[in-house]
């Protein structure tokens, strides 16, 4: 964690609430992030000034990037709200989404490559 | 005799500490709801995960009909996108008026985020009617199919938040800012500010990277 983020940090405990509501502060820096990390990707894309791989990359940093400043600024989760608990389920559910999504695509991918030409295709053999 | 009590009492003391922080919220909302509604939540996401992995195993299973560059328009998707990211900060000052126990405020707030929520909700029926108009219908192809399900559900999800967030107006207004009712704003709230969670991921993997694939 860097010195800016645990500046944030303390930003969103300084009024000692464990629940943590945040503050109008809090908001505004998670909105004007959420704004930037949002307007970069459609610049990108839309402008098409960068190699498309490169596009591609920098849209799911900064989508990532803004799932952690929402996460924070605006529900509010911390180490110390609720016991620690909606960090934990938190991070339980963001294991298993990682492992559903990304195993869902690596297994259907190889099943797509390991498939008969014919049947990718949907053409009718012609070999006996 | 009375060493082991005290000793067996200062540990019962001890190894009550970790409740005891749980009830020292002293705001009046140490209810568990609110971490039960954030676990509903979590369970949430995980439809969404399931539904994100079907899309994106369908993703480029067009079966021969419209492609997503012949058919999203980025500048609608950044309209809505800008409706639900504001809506989501009149939210949080909603909250914060709620603190403070300024109930007009609140209303006022409150009255904000439906409007941009109905607002993202109209501009995405028009987009849908535009897929249908171009032959994008569900029915189409797998690609499509995942499109509507996934964009469709986190609508769904929209559209009953606005429905509740107009229950709670009303509540609002005939009850006043009550524990109970603050309560509800609280788990309204976690709903409103995952959904837009849930909406960056869509933006960025159906429609962004859509474009450029």
């Amino acid at each position: 964690m860097s010195a800016s983020d645990a500046n944030l940090d303390h930003e969103l405990h300084s009024h000692g609430d464990t629940h943590g509501h945040g503050s109008t502060k809090s908001y505004l820096v998670g909105f004007l992030l959420s704004v930037a990390l949002t307007a970069i990707p459609f610049w990108l894309v839309m402008s098409g000034i960068t190699p498309a791989n490169w596009t591609a990359a920098i849209v799911i940093v900064c989508a990532v990037v803004q799932i952690i400043v929402h996460t924070i600024c605006f529900l509010h989760v911390t180490t110390s709200a609720e016991g620690g608990w909606t960090l934990l389920s938190y991070a339980f559910t963001a294991v298993i989404l990682f492992i559903t999504i990304a195993g869902s695509l690596w297994i259907m991918y190889h099943l797509n490559t390991n498939m008969m030409p014919g049947m990718m295709t949907g053409e009718v053999s012609t070999t006996p | 005799m009375a060493t082991t009590y005290d000793q067996a009492s200062q540990e019962a003391a001890l190894s009550e500490t970790f409740h005891l922080v749980e009830d020292e919220h002293g705001h009046g909302h140490g209810s568990p709801t609110l971490l039960g509604f954030w676990i509903y939540m979590m369970s949430d996401a995980l439809i969404f995960a399931a539904l994100f992995a079907t899309y994106g195993v369908l993703s480029t299973s067009f079966a021969g009909g419209p492609v997503p560059q012949d058919v999203f328009d980025l500048r609608l998707v950044a309209l809505n996108t800008a409706f639900l990211l504001v809506s989501s900060i009149t939210y949080g000052f909603g909250m914060l008026a709620m603190e403070r126990g300024q109930k007009g405020t609140v209303q006022l707030w409150l009255l904000v985020t439906a409007l941009l929520g109905i607002a993202f909700v109209g501009v995405e029926l028009y987009e849908f009617n535009h897929f249908a108009h171009e032959g994008a219908v569900p029915q189409r192809s797998g690609y499509w199919s995942g499109v509507w399900t996934l964009v469709g559900t986190h609508g769904l999800h929209v559209s009953v938040g606005i429905l509740w967030i107009g229950i709670m107006m009303v509540q609002v207004a005939q009850r006043g800012l009550i524990e109970a009712n603050k309560r509800r704003l609280m788990c309204l709230g976690m709903f409103w500010h995952l959904l837009d969670v849930v909406w960056i991921g869509v933006f960025t993997y159906v429609y962004l990277l859509g474009m450029i694939r």
